[in-house]
């Protein structure tokens, strides 16, 4: 088996346009959580959320592609990008044969389905774009990925919900392990951030009107984000015989299902994840320093992935530090996981623990370091990061320092 | 306020439904659970009395017990649907 290495990331999310404007505000502990902006807010009772600002979409996109592309597949372009210029790859010719795509969402192009539902249900309108099923459909951000980078090998999306970019990143991580491929573009992206996107989630009553507070006992509900990260995992020996800088080194992952319940998570099927990406990258759990929670803020996440996490790692539990960044970028939906595995790359390269913010009192429930509000430094040589989806699907990777 | 009954007869029709049992089954004493119905069935129940009365309940599913929205027990649902049709009515 192969060793996978991680040579080149991006991000665009509520906290950056970029990687390093991401890691500075994990790192200042700063909110990107505010008022949602868009049209019939006023219509909803949840209206903040970790909106993308400033985004201009004309700066980087020409009218051509601004056609085909929806806000998700604009997000994963730039993530892309950015990603694949720090990898220093070229995918044209030869390699890009054996290199592919995978990446996650969950709800693809939402603000198209949304814009044009309203045109024809609301405004009565009996035509719409040509492009809106190219636009809409969940491969289109891996497709033109593709496309634009000429990757010409195994390429797809994987859609788990909330776990949509772990599995996504996981998978690309088998490929690579295995000698499907040399390189994988993998992460995800989200952009539901409109006014069907958001009056879903109301009616399920689980969001907060106010702040995402992970693990802090007075927590009242998940807080929606947007964006997307992407990074470039490549095959270890390539990486090094062309003296690519390795940010990092994908070591394991694991899924499971619950098999249990539509919406509420079950710790036996948390844990088993965890156990099984420390199985899988041969961590005992003492080699782990930092875990990148879900946590959502939801009453039921929290506990549950914390006597999970408790479980899986037994004594080792108490001396290990847990953030939730959601805090920060609000849970980027199928794109999360791509966008919190920056705080695990931070712990491993810069010594540097993302905070948990907005925390406010303890909860007996959680009670793990969960480090509450100010970042920490500390030398970490391995981190994992948990997903849990809707509908009991998990998918946890484990990360080990370069 | 004196019991309004037809609004005691719509809830428990609803949480009847939501049960799965007959309304003669519904008694006002019991509590959600007593009646086998889990979270999701709770917010649909809500979203159920939302779409009948045309109110709007606060309630958020991370702290049931911080709102006004008293879910207790099924005489405690009515009460507090009863209050929310008067609130609107009144407004």
């Amino acid at each position: 088996m192969r060793r996978v290495a991680i040579t080149g990331a991006g991000t665009i999310n509520a906290l950056g346009h970029d990687v390093p404007s991401t890691l500075a505000a994990m790192r200042e502990g700063r909110c990107g959580i505010g008022p949602l902006v868009f049209r019939d807010v006023d219509r909803l009772s949840v209206r903040i959320g970790g909106q993308v600002r400033g985004w201009d979409a004309e700066s980087y996109f020409n009218r051509q592609e601004i056609s085909l592309y929806d806000r998700f597949t604009q997000f994963t372009m730039l993530a892309t990008k950015q990603a694949v210029e720090q990898s220093g790859l070229d995918f044209r010719g030869k390699m890009g044969f054996d290199c592919g795509v995978i990446l996650g969402t969950a709800g693809g192009g939402v603000m198209t389905s949304d814009e044009n539902y309203r045109s024809v249900y609301e405004e009565g309108k009996n035509r719409v774009h040509p492009f809106v099923v190219p636009k809409l459909m969940n491969n289109a951000a891996a497709s033109h990925v593709s496309m634009e980078w000429s990757l010409r090998g195994p390429s797809f999306t994987v859609a788990t919900a909330c776990a949509s970019s772990n599995h996504a990143m996981g998978l690309a991580f088998q490929m690579v392990r295995s000698g499907a491929a040399r390189a994988i573009i993998t992460g995800g992206s989200e952009a539901m951030l409109c006014f069907g996107g958001i009056k879903a989630w109301e009616g399920l009553r689980v969001m907060s009107k106010d702040a995402c507070r992970p693990f802090s006992a007075n927590r009242n509900g998940m807080v929606q984000g947007e964006g997307a990260g992407v990074f470039v995992f490549e095959d270890w020996d390539h990486a090094r015989a062309r003296g690519a800088e390795i940010l990092a080194e994908v070591a394991g992952f694991s899924m499971t299902s619950d098999a249990a319940d539509i919406v509420m998570p079950s710790q036996a099927g948390a844990q088993r994840a965890i156990a099984g990406a420390l199985a899988d990258a041969r961590l005992a759990p003492e080699d782990v320093g930092y875990v990148n929670a879900h946590g959502t803020g939801t009453a039921a996440n929290d506990k549950t992935e914390c006597a999970a996490v408790a479980h899986a790692f037994g004594h080792h539990a108490d001396r290990l530090m847990i953030s939730s960044t959601k805090s920060m970028h609000g849970h980027v939906i199928g794109g999360t996981g791509a966008v919190e595995l920056l705080a695990c790359i931070m712990a491993l390269r810069d010594g540097v623990i993302a905070p948990t913010i907005g925390y406010e009192e303890p909860d007996p429930e959680c009670a793990l370091d969960v480090v509450p509000n100010v970042a920490r430094e500390r030398k970490v040589t391995a981190a994992i990061s948990n997903a849990f989806a809707f509908g009991g699907l998990n998918a946890v990777l484990a990360l080990r320092a370069a | 306020m004196a019991a309004n009954p037809s609004i005691r007869d719509r809830v428990i029709a609803i949480i009847a439904e939501q049960a799965v049992l007959e309304r003669e089954q519904v008694s006002l004493e019991m509590s959600l659970a007593e009646l086998g119905i889990d979270s999701l069935g709770l917010v649909e129940s809500i979203f159920a009395f939302e779409e009948e009365f045309d109110i709007s309940v606060p309630f958020n599913a991370n702290e049931p017990t911080e709102s006004d929205f008293d879910i207790s027990s099924v005489a405690a649902i009515i009460g507090a649907v009863e209050k929310l049709v008067a609130e609107k009515e009144a407004a």
